[in-house]
């Protein structure tokens, strides 16, 4: 066993970041009567029971499936725009890019609570409360900016004489972006996928104001809206967290591969 | 292969920095032309502009005849190798070389001919299927060579492609370049900062500063009859020692600048002008001395002496200047004489 003081501070780090997540699944499996009984860190007795409420009686797979739409909808089409704004940012010398890449920033910076009368009303002129693309709509506009920031910087990073080489070699500036860019450029877009992504399945305040049933809730909105008039159920609301955080999990497992083999390809100079 | 032309081409940038100011230039088919200067004189910008990576602020350029100043790079058939070598990290030896024939829709058989065929040429047959990191600069530099070779371009652009090689291969690599040249006698723009490389590989220098060409002209020319005092300091190693003509005892104007290659000084008991030994640097196959001029305690003079035996540091000598070596400048506009 390693017992250098870097060890031992990563081991504590770790220990720090995990046991709330051990501590949610632990409780999830923990029957509802023994939930506030100060539970031994390990668990005595296993029971499913929230997690058969969570599908049973609560129809979980609903919200579940409701912000994966959202969710997947929103990347979707955030990735290719944000994609091209910020090559062009990052590339083309034209009059105020320094304004316009600081007003994009701006716009994520509202208050989320500020805008949400405006654009009820808005979305509702629309026809558009209650429907995916009703909530897809502000996502995007609020997540676009952070994956254009980010692309921004990942394109600033690359060498611009590869494009050039692939612009000599006769391919058009998109093509030698399709070509030569984005493939170095993965690991960027991979991140910025995942931020996107996370950003519209923890997002709250939009979901809950522009979605008005259980049909559209999605998996934020749905398990605040477990607590009853008397009682929270903690338990199905720790499953439902289980529940909602391997979706995020797997995402993140996906493209982490992405960001590693974009990496370590190599470099031009040696 | 095609001419390229240059007509009051100028580059201003929308900061008002100038870096290219109104320069003519014509380079022959299959000619090799070297542009060559200090770093910041504009020899990079010179390059990208005819490569269309820039658009000129004014004049014009044509390729093979015909105009293209407003043309994209992709539309103007030039090949260009980068001093990074730019070759993409992502793709194969194999398909960076193809990538130009892929992209304007060349036949695949055909195009896997020419990369075979190319790669034969440049030796680098066993590197195909490795991706650019495992390479090594020489290897990379003879990949980026080829991706040039392999579209058969109206002409070469080179941007100091061995500025990254090790001094050994950087000498192959020249001599495999005018090889090169020589077979395959095509129209070669070739920038570099290193006057010894302008020297041994250009059909032609042109020497720039600060945005304009200063002369241009074969390389022995150029070093035999510099058009300026810049061009007489930059072209030749050790620079050219720079005095008052009256020192050396010519009889011109009184402002004249006398200009002498330290390789045409004689040093030794008597001659024109007296100095003392400051510096002797051994040199292998001969010595170079830094000299102090009695008369000035600026710069030193420089002169380079062959045999055994330099005179010792703090020696009196005497130096002589054969006439037909010495260069004369206008010392006010550095412009020469004679």
């Amino acid at each position: 066993m390693r017992r250098n003081p870097a060890g031992v501070a990563g081991a504590a780090l770790l220990t720090m970041l995990l046991f709330p997540i051990y501590w949610m699944i632990a409780s999830s499996v923990t029957p509802e009567s023994r939930l506030f009984q100060s539970p031994p860190l390990v668990p005595s007795t296993l029971s499913l029971d929230h997690y058969r409420a969570l599908f049973d009686e609560r129809d979980f797979l609903i919200p579940i499936r409701n912000s994966l739409v959202v969710a997947a909808m929103t990347t979707i089409v955030v990735l290719p725009v944000a994609t091209l704004c910020a090559y062009a940012l990052a590339r083309l010398r034209f009059r105020g890019r320094a304004l316009l890449l600081a007003l994009i920033l701006a716009v994520s910076m509202f208050p989320q609570i500020s805008i949400v009368p405006p654009l009820y009303l808005i979305l509702r002129e629309l026809r558009l409360l209650d429907t995916y693309p009703g909530l897809v709509l502000p996502y995007v506009t609020f997540s676009a900016p952070l994956a254009v920031w980010l692309l921004t910087g990942f394109f600033r990073q690359l060498s611009p004489e590869l494009e050039e080489a692939a612009m000599l070699d006769g391919a058009s500036r998109v093509r030698a972006l399709w070509d030569v860019v984005l493939p170095l450029a993965a690991p960027g877009v991979a991140t910025a996928a995942i931020l996107t992504f996370l950003y519209c399945w923890n997002e709250f305040l939009f979901a809950l104001s522009f979605m008005l049933g259980p049909d559209r809730y999605t998996v934020p909105v749905a398990v605040t809206l477990f607590r009853g008039r008397y009682q929270v159920p903690w338990g199905q609301v720790l499953a439902a967290t289980v529940v909602a955080t391997i979706p995020v999990a797997l995402v993140v497992l996906a493209f982490q591969r992405r960001i590693v083999a974009g990496l370590s390809a190599g470099a031009s100079k040696g | 292969m095609a001419a390229v032309r240059l007509e009051a081409v100028a580059k201003t940038y929308p900061n008002g920095h100038t870096a290219i100011h109104c320069v003519d230039i014509d380079i022959g088919e299959g000619e090799f032309l070297v542009l060559v200067g200090p770093s910041g004189c504009g020899k990079s910008t010179l390059l990208r502009l005819i490569a269309g990576l820039e658009t000129p602020t004014s004049g014009r350029i044509f390729i093979g005849g015909a105009d293209v100043t407003l043309l994209p790079p992709q539309a103007r058939d030039l090949a260009m190798v980068f001093q990074s070598y730019a070759l993409y990290p992502h793709m194969s030896v194999r398909d960076n070389l193809a990538y130009g024939l892929k992209v304007r829709g060349t036949d695949p058989a055909v195009a896997a001919q020419r990369v075979a065929d190319v790669s034969a040429a440049l030796d680098i047959e066993g590197l195909l299927d490795r991706r650019p990191a495992q390479l090594s600069g020489g290897e990379r530099q003879r990949v980026a060579l080829g991706r040039a070779m392999v579209r058969q371009p109206q002409a070469f652009l080179l941007d100091e492609p061995l500025s990254n090689l090790d001094p050994a291969l950087r000498a192959q690599a020249r001599a495999e370049l005018r090889r090169l040249h020589r077979r395959l006698g095509v129209t070669v723009v070739y920038v570099t900062h290193d006057q010894e490389e302008a020297m041994t590989l250009g059909g032609r220098v042109a020497v720039m500063r600060d945005g304009a060409i200063e002369q241009v002209a074969p390389p022995l020319d150029v070093y035999a009859r510099p058009a300026n005092t810049f061009v007489a300091r930059f072209i030749g190693a050790p620079a050219m020692n720079l005095v008052p003509a009256t020192l050396v005892g010519i009889d011109t104007p009184a402002d004249a600048v006398a200009g002498i290659r330290p390789q045409d000084v004689t040093v030794g008991a008597n001659g024109q002008l007296h100095a003392i030994v400051d510096v002797v640097e051994p040199r292998g196959h001969d010595y170079l001395l830094h000299l102090r001029l009695d008369s000035r305690d600026s710069s030193p003079f420089l002169a380079v002496v062959a045999g055994l035996a330099p005179p010792p540091v703090g020696a009196q000598v005497f130096l002589a200047f054969p006439p037909d070596r010495r260069h004369l400048f206008d010392g006010r506009t550095g412009t020469r004489l004679t």
